[in-house]
């Protein structure tokens, strides 16, 4: 079953096309990418999610349940983790928690327990300071805590390792696979990385409109192989290694990179050198990344 | 309902810690003890200009107060407390709407019109708490100086002004769900108040306005009777439920 359906929606502010005939589904437990550059459309698609921004055109459905603009039923079965949360700055991160617990009418023991264990789960738990003074990698924790609060079967996530260093990236991240076998997750962010790591799934929008879909391994499979390189001890082995193997690119004294698909396989490069007895420093397959990929789908 | 609940505590959270509460008490407070005195002081002020007084021909004999001059001065300042009120309270949806703290809670489910309702509430709720701690403070200093029963339709007068303030309390309401900023909100209700006030010239509609709320001292002295307010009451009741109603359904479509 699909959690989040969005159905050929279009967006217009004004004159420019936000998003065209934007169509994905995102199913039930997947950790799901939503990768793009700043201002491809994500935030705006998912703000029409959350029914905070009516579509032009097309639908979009929350565990069956049509979104509507402005009061959104279809809002209690979703945590929203913006990019950078904004919380009263005069509670405490309990306190705002008991205050979320309120206002969607969960049961106060609960809440209370479903608090503690979230606190716990993102480090924040015994914190009494007030959020005013919260780091942005606290704030960040909290609002994961906060999106978890009332079990939302979607988890929508809009770039939320963006602003953060790595310990912080990493520690958002760690929560977010944990909180996989509870909920269905969309995360959206320009950081490949990120999505390489947790992401089973993905789409790609550019200039709003979606490039490609589906998961990291069909990917791998309908794009091209990413090449090889080799490093040498010697700088004259490696004019020698061109002379004998053209198309490769120099990177360095005697670091020679070889694009796939222009002629020269591994195996027979390494075969030749072994037979001229040319020392190898390092020789590695480059692996295939999303960055490889997403430059391929946008043409650059 | 829960929803509206929860967010009238975190709303009343707001104001105690932020410190607005105090300052709230506080100015209503100067404001009571502020009537009586000026009213108290009002003789000795006067044999301290006699001397100049006297040099430009005019000469002050026994200057005598009473609690109408005190309660005359207490319709003179509360436009003042209730401008300084609004100021305060302007910034009730506008805040939340640049800080972008009404994201969360509204993409939890919660039904905008609770929010709506326990933030209008507030602002009528905070407006007669002070206007009235403001007369109870006036009430009973005047009682301890002079005597409150000179004083004709106290309470009417009294009402007909709170009733002002709550007109005015929902204007602001409803600007607050259309302007994104404070500076917008403050300026649409000074807007309608001038409409309002330049209005009031022509004197055939000047009995239907709101600002005809603001005569209510009129009553103190009988040069006025209740029925004299009872148009300018009917509308100000009506106006205030148009704007609340009307500010309502635009909350629930803002953008957010």
């Amino acid at each position: 079953m699909n959690m989040l359906e969005i159905c050929h929606i279009s967006k217009r502010f004004g004159d420019k096309k936000v998003l065209v005939d934007v169509d994905f589904a995102v199913p039930e437990h997947a950790v799901y990418g939503f990768v793009g550059q700043n201002g491809a459309g994500k935030t705006t698609t998912m703000k029409m999610v959350l029914g905070l921004l009516p579509a032009d055109t097309g639908e979009i459905l929350v565990n069956g349940e049509r979104v509507s603009f402005g009061e959104n039923p279809a809002n209690r079965y979703i945590g929203y983790l913006p990019d950078v949360p904004e919380f009263y700055p005069y509670m405490t991160a309990g306190e705002y928690l008991k205050f979320c617990g309120e206002v969607t009418g969960m049961d106060v023991k609960e809440c209370r327990k479903r608090s503690e264990e979230l606190l716990s789960l993102v480090g924040l738990f015994g914190e009494k300071h007030r959020i005013k003074g919260f780091s942005r990698g606290m704030k960040q924790r909290l609002g994961i805590a906060q999106a978890l609060l009332n079990r939302p079967k979607l988890l929508i996530c809009d770039e939320p390792t963006s602003a953060l260093d790595p310990v912080g990236r990493k520690e958002i991240l760690d929560i977010l696979v944990s909180a996989k076998e509870q909920t269905t997750v969309l995360f959206s962010t320009h950081i490949l990385s990120d999505v390489e790591r947790i992401c089973e799934q993905f789409a790609f929008l550019h200039e709003g409109k979606i490039l490609r879909q589906g998961s990291m391994d069909d990917m791998r499979k309908s794009c091209k192989e990413a090449g090889f390189e080799i490093e040498l001890e010697r700088a004259q082995d490696a004019e020698k290694l061109i002379e004998h193997f053209p198309g490769g690119v120099r990177r360095g004294r005697a670091y020679i990179h070889y694009e796939s698909g222009k002629g020269q396989q591994m195996e027979t490069v390494l075969a030749w050198l072994v037979k001229e007895r040319i020392r190898i420093r390092k020789v590695e397959k480059c692996s295939l990344t999303l960055e490889n990929l997403f430059m391929e789908v946008i043409g650059r | 309902m829960k929803t509206a609940i929860a967010f009238w505590k975190k709303e009343w959270m707001d104001l105690i810690r932020s410190g607005k509460a105090f300052l709230l008490v506080l100015i209503s407070a100067l404001f009571g003890v502020m009537n009586p005195a000026i009213a108290k002081l009002t003789p000795w002020l006067m044999e301290t200009m006699s001397e100049s007084l006297q040099e430009t021909g005019l000469y002050v004999t026994g200057v005598e107060v009473d609690a109408l001059t005190s309660w005359t001065q207490f319709y003179k300042n509360m436009p003042m407390a209730l401008f300084i009120i609004i100021l305060l309270l302007s910034g009730i949806f506008t805040q939340e709407y640049q800080r972008g703290t009404l994201v969360l809670v509204l993409t939890k489910g919660a039904q905008r019109r609770s929010v709506y309702l326990a933030k209008a509430m507030m602002c009528v709720l905070v407006w007669s708490l002070c206007f009235w701690l403001t007369f109870l403070i006036t009430w009973l200093y005047n009682g301890y100086f002079w005597d409150n029963g000179i004083v004709s339709e106290l309470l009417t007068a009294a009402a007909l002004f709170w009733l002002f303030g709550i007109w005015v309390s929902l204007t602001t309401v409803f600007f607050s769900t259309v302007a994104k900023e404070t500076s917008g909100v403050l300026a649409g209700t000074g807007i309608v108040l001038l409409i309002t006030y330049v209005a009031g010239i022509v004197p055939k509609i000047q009995k239907y306005l709101p600002t005809k709320l603001l005569e209510a001292q009129t009553l103190l002295t009988e040069s006025a009777v209740p029925k004299n307010f009872c148009e300018a009451v009917v509308i100000a009741i009506f106006l205030t439920a148009a704007a609340g109603l009307a500010g309502l359904l635009l909350f629930e479509r803002k953008r957010i």
